[in-house]
């Protein structure tokens, strides 16, 4: 009996893997069912939910101010950005007017927060791609910026120093100066971040044409930042919808035109030097002023004020324990946080906490297109593809 | 203002919507579940209006009314740079078309509504729960949802695995009423 070849050749269905949870290249706790057909990835399905701590339902037995550090363990890597978004919504509920010093402290923070993130970002990227060394670089730098939120907030990460109708407190003497200082130095270590990876081969071979994303792909799937500019569309919320003083200050949007891996990696680092632009615009143009609203129903009594006076004790003491009232309303209210689009559907029904507040997670809308663009790539390509998606859990969770 | 009053009086001779508002600057339509898909079919491609992008899908429970739910759809128009909240209000029964078929990111964000919620989208391709547990039982964002919970889980050092428990509290569970009497 003669065998044929192709009788002795198995048909092999889909090899299935689980990809974490706890692999260090998922970026936290993401479970990935992959279907395998060799090496090829036939089909990606994230489980998420891992870290769910229910953001949402706390905040609605939570008075306005007390919801406002749920917003910085969102997304972990840009705090400020959220509580700017979180804010906003509330000042628009009441209708309050912010004082400009306010609101380019705002700015200013905000920005240093991008560039948190996209260093994180960055890093990060290169790290589950195979090169170390960009990320000891920018884990150094963070930790320089981290600084600045100390000074200005007492706390490294978890600042809580946006709130509605300001900020927490003034900025320090000297702050400014030192902010300087580090603008100046900082495109120099981005130079040596982008020497070890823009013309890096390894890199390149790596990222080019990974998970490209066509434009029409890109709205269809709801991206938006990084990801929706990497496809080539010019859309950034700073410039078409401003906020606080994003219209007086100058500065330009990176766009790709590949819509690959590569193409995202470049306009993270674009952006960080256009963030600092912006941040060298702040310290020119910041005004002297009040940081918080003249409107005293939002705000709390100085430290001073409050030692001295009977009505500002009272005051301070209804203001952090009743918190504030507000109308009712409801409004959806987006910022562009350095991951994409960062919204708050907040609804109020008139009493001191939120009937409803709806956080959209930029990352969510990102990482259910994860089994289109891993699709037919390599299983070692889907850890790019989570790297240039930016993926981080405390927000997609929430 | 202008531009919201001619914007309306088009859109309500255009499409069956119940009810158009301005909140705070922000355009909400409302439509009867049954005509959501072709409404939304509609802003998708009619040439004036490209709302394009979905942004998010968020569900709201206002316990005790009749149409106790509110699904609502924020979408984005790229071309215009204009946001529009359309709102579906549905009872514990009805449930409500998925418009996956229009904009593909639905997907998740039904999933999510569908999960906290316990509002059925008809015709999604994949309606499993997402954020709870994996064997979790009720929609934990309903306002008749316990903060709390039902269940706790702990590991046991005699069985070695994790067990679950009805939760119990060793305190009440307080809730402060701050709302001012005067």
């Amino acid at each position: 009996m003669v065998i044929k070849k192709d009788q002795l050749v198995k048909q092999l269905k889909s090899f299935t893997i689980n990809f974490g949870p706890q692999h260090p290249a998922a970026h936290g706790v993401l479970r990935l069912v992959l279907e395998l057909n060799g090496e090829i990835v036939e089909r990606a399905d994230p489980h998420i939910g891992l870290l769910h701590r229910g953001t949402e339902k706390l905040i609605e037995y939570k008075t306005y101010l007390q919801a406002l550090p749920y917003f910085d363990r969102l997304d972990y890597v840009s705090m400020m950005a959220q509580e700017q978004t979180y804010s906003l919504a509330v000042e628009k509920l009441v209708g309050i007017d912010v004082p400009e010093r306010a609101q380019y402290i705002r700015v200013l923070f905000c920005e240093i927060t991008r560039i948190l993130n996209h260093l994180l970002a960055v890093g990060c990227h290169a790290m589950d791609v195979g090169a170390m060394t960009p990320m000891m670089w920018a884990f150094e730098e963070r930790e320089k910026l981290m600084e600045f939120y100390e000074r200005v907030s007492g706390a490294r990460m978890h600042a809580a120093y946006i709130r509605p109708g300001g900020v927490a407190q003034d900025l320090p003497v000297g702050l400014l100066d030192d902010i300087f200082q580090f603008v100046e130095q900082f495109p120099l270590r981005l130079d040596e971040i982008e020497e070890l990876l823009t013309t890096n081969r390894i890199w390149k071979e790596r990222l080019v044409d990974i998970g490209v994303v066509t434009a029409q792909e890109a709205i269809d799937w709801g991206f938006s930042g990084v990801m929706l500019r990497g496809s080539g569309l010019p859309w950034d919320l700073r410039k078409m919808q401003p906020y606080d003083v994003y219209e007086k200050v100058e500065f330009d949007i990176p766009v790709g035109t590949n819509g690959d891996c590569f193409d995202r990696y470049l306009i993270r680092v674009e952006e960080m030097r256009q963030s600092l632009n912006i941040i060298r615009q702040c310290l020119n143009l910041i005004p002297k002023g009040p940081i918080k609203t003249f409107n005293k129903k939002y705000t709390n009594p100085s430290r001073v004020e409050m030692k001295q006076s009977m009505e500002a004790l009272i005051h301070h003491f209804k203001y952090f324990t009743e918190g504030i009232q507000v109308q009712p309303g409801e409004t959806y209210t987006a910022t562009e946080a350095p991951k994409g689009e960062f919204g708050v559907y907040l609804i109020s029904n008139g009493s001191d906490r939120p009937y409803r507040c709806k956080i959209k997670a930029p990352g969510f809308g990102h990482l259910q297109a994860l089994n289109n663009m891993a699709k037919g790539h390599m299983i070692a390509d889907v850890v790019t593809i989570i790297g240039t998606q930016d993926i981080v859990f405390g927000e997609i969770d929430r | 203002m202008k531009l919201f009053k001619r914007f309306s009086k088009h859109l309500a001779n255009l499409l069956p919507i119940i009810a158009i508002q301005q909140i705070k600057n922000e355009w909400i339509i409302t439509v009867l579940p049954e005509h959501l898909l072709i409404c939304m079919n509609f802003l998708k491609k009619h040439i004036g209006l490209q709302y394009t992008l979905l942004s998010c899908i968020s569900g709201v429970d206002f316990l005790g009314k009749d149409y106790r739910f509110c699904v609502a759809y924020d979408l984005l128009s790229l071309t215009f740079a204009q946001r529009l909240r359309v709102k579906v209000f549905l009872n514990e029964i009805t449930p409500v078309t998925s418009v996956v078929s229009v904009y593909p990111c639905a997907n998740w964000w039904e999933r999510e509504v569908w999960d906290m919620y316990g509002i059925f989208f008809e015709n999604h391709p994949d309606l499993r729960r997402i954020l709870s547990d994996y064997g979790f039982e009720g929609y934990p964002m309903r306002k008749d949802f316990p903060l709390y919970g039902y269940i706790e889980l702990r590991y046991d050092e005699n069985h070695k695995r994790i067990v679950a428990e009805p939760v119990e509290f060793a305190q009440e569970f307080r809730f402060f009423d701050f709302e001012t009497p005067w």
